[in-house]
């Protein structure tokens, strides 16, 4: 249990003070896990359930919640480095695990500036992150490693939308591991 | 300095973790994994994850099967009614196949044709896929232990799926046919037009290499071509869905998978493909006349021909039409149509029995070639629009009786009084206008 409070001057919210959480290790690891296994198990049961992006909504849920740039490139590349072991052979390790890094990163910079509690931001932030992961990937994969990918926006603004929309849900409910 | 990696801790952790995984990335692209080789990490990780995912699904399926054998019987009775009509419809289907069928292996026996059988397949469960868009992946419950091995075709009743990519001790990889990765060497059904059907990111299948001038219409049957040693000939792939001009001179051909992708649960994995001679021991003393003579229907000998000798050939024509009336129960082939266009359903009513072939098959004994080569060439080069490839793949399924059309046709029409002589019959084998073989 070890929620803290960390002044900072440089952020964007009106609440000068932010709420640095913490999580049980069993929470840090299980969660990952089990959102791992739900991602790759339910897409053969549903249809469209591909473009929702569970690992990647759970990177984002760490960062902000955290607030430490280091932990969060970490857990981000190491749940990004598990969804590559389940990808496929033509897929080489490191392709989510760059992306989720950049991300994991940049969300929990953004959590120490912004107040992530809110749901509209919550929504802005897992919209915006997306798109930047989906772009991040596309570059890794078409300039890395000269895949022919196809881009599109519409697509990458319906999986953004459908994911956004889902990390509110997901979001409220990871909140029950927050420990204060 | 201390200062200096002070403010930019977060920085220069972040580039060290992405310049190991960049580093990790430049050493697969060098030394990619053979084909069949894992990855340690990747098998401890799926190894790890396997049990649960197949546990999740026994447990789902354990239930869904109580629910549906023990609990819910609503519309049973009706469902069997449907069954048993359906049962009644296949008995009759099997009927004209096995008939087909049995044409067919004559065929391939005078053709010394190799075919291609699946001869034994193990029934998998989808358990898992790779929970991303950019990669299709799909996971099965079987793997080595079970004898699944690398390159193995997966299929369902409807059509094929994929193939298998990498094999762990409890599960195996797929890769479906509509990954950006995968090829499969396709036919068109009708028009015989080969090319390769490849996946997209997008999960949309495409036919491609079949060039621009070609004529393909939606609709259309796609089949397995055998080209890729993986998939046997024959199996069906999809259909067309559209046809639009492409780029470097090609059609940009969309094909819709026949077997639900998206939602396929249960599979099968071929796991031996026996090639070899179709089974002639019943074939041997027949030759191809005597199997185009079976096509016709009989002829009553009449006594005056007897008497007087071998008809006409405008007798000979009359005479079997009136007798395709009262046996087969079809009227007569009109020039350029068959008996054999139709339904063989049909003409199996027409099949020869006893002593009433004896008379027909004769003389159309002597007028058909009786060497295997020069009487089953010209039928084969029709049917497929091409030359037969190289012998090899060839299933039951795809291969039609030989054009019945001709088949039949030709040896009534073109049947040579019998004072003819063979020899003149094989260098000018008649056919009558309007059975020439299509051009593809």
């Amino acid at each position: 249990m070890s929620s803290r409070v960390m002044p900072y001057r440089g952020s964007l919210t009106s609440r000068e003070q932010i709420a640095v959480y913490d999580f049980s290790w069993p929470a840090l690891i299980l969660i990952p896990l089990v959102a791992l296994l739900i991602q790759i198990f339910i897409p053969a049961k549903v249809r469209y359930f591909p473009i929702i992006d569970l690992p990647f909504m759970v990177t984002i849920f760490f960062a902000v919640a955290r607030r430490n740039p280091i932990s969060g490139c970490l857990t981000g590349c190491v749940i990004g480095l598990m969804q590559d072991l389940f990808a496929g052979p033509n897929h080489p390790l490191g392709m989510y695990g760059i992306a989720l890094t950049v991300i994991g990163y940049l969300a929990s910079s953004l959590g120490v500036k912004i107040d992530t509690e809110n749901p509209g931001s919550r929504f802005l932030i897992t919209f915006v992150f997306f798109v930047l992961h989906q772009g991040i990937y596309f570059g890794v994969a078409h300039g890395l490693l000269r895949q022919a990918q196809l881009w599109s926006w519409s697509h990458v603004a319906v999986s953004a939308l459908a994911n956004a929309v889902i990390g509110l849900l997901v979001f409220a409910f990871l909140d029950r591991f927050k420990q204060r | 300095m201390d200062t200096f990696l002070g403010r930019y801790k977060n920085l220069i952790v972040l580039a060290a973790i992405l310049f190991a995984q960049i580093i990790g990335l430049a050493v697969q692209v060098r030394r990619p994994a053979q084909v069949g080789e894992t990855r340690l990490i990747r098998l401890w990780a799926i190894s790890a994850v396997t049990p649960i995912e197949s546990a999740v699904v026994h447990a789902q399926q354990w239930t869904q099967h109580a629910w549906t054998n023990y609990v819910y019987f609503r519309g049973i009775r009706r469902e069997n009614r449907e069954l048993r009509a359906q049962i009644e419809q296949m008995k009759l289907d099997e009927a004209r196949l096995s008939e087909d069928a049995r044409m067919a292996r004559r065929v391939q026996t005078l053709l010394e044709f190799k075919e291609q059988y699946v001869e034994s397949t193990m029934a998998a469960q989808v358990i898992g896929t790779s929970g991303s868009e950019q990669s299709r992946i799909l996971y099965i419950d079987k793997g080595a232990r079970d004898g699944i091995k690398t390159d193995m075709a997966v299929i369902t009743p409807n059509g094929i799926v994929g193939k298998i990519v990498q094999v762990f001790p409890a599960s195996a990889q797929v890769l479906p046919i509509n990954d950006q990765f995968s090829g499969v060497g396709a036919v068109l059904k009708d028009t015989r037009l080969q090319g390769i059907l490849k996946g997209s990111q997008n999960g949309a299948t495409t036919l491609q290499y079949i060039m621009s001038d070609e004529k393909v219409e939606p609709g259309e049957e796609v089949l397995t071509s055998g080209g890729d040693r993986v998939f046997p000939k024959g199996l069906s792939v999809g259909k067309v869905a559209s046809v639009e001009p492409g780029k470097d001179l090609f059609l940009n051909i969309r094909v819709v998978p026949s077997a639900r992708l998206d939602q396929v649960e249960e599979v099968l994995v071929i796991t031996r493909i026996a090639e070899k001679m179709p089974d002639a021991k019943d074939l041997a003393p027949i030759r191809a006349a005597d199997i185009l003579a079976e096509r016709l229907p009989t002829v009553p000998t009449k006594p005056g021909t007897e008497a007087a000798g071998t008809p006409k050939p405008a007798e000979a024509d009359a005479a079997s039409a009136t007798s395709g009336r009262t046996a087969g129960g079809t009227p007569p082939s009109q020039p350029g149509t068959s008996s054999a266009n139709k339904p063989a359903a049909a003409t199996a009513g027409a099949k020869p029995t006893g002593g009433t072939a004896a008379p027909l098959k004769q003389p159309t004994t002597t007028a058909v070639p009786a060497s295997p080569a020069g009487a089953s060439k010209p039928t084969t080069t029709t049917r497929t629009g091409m030359p037969p490839s190289n012998g090899t793949a060839r299933p039951a399924a795809d291969l039609q009786p030989p054009s019945h059309g001709e088949a039949s046709s030709s040896p009534r029409k073109a049947q040579p009084p019998s004072d003819a002589t063979p020899g003149a019959s094989q260098d000018q084998p008649a056919k009558p206008p309007g059975t020439e073989p299509p051009q593809p």
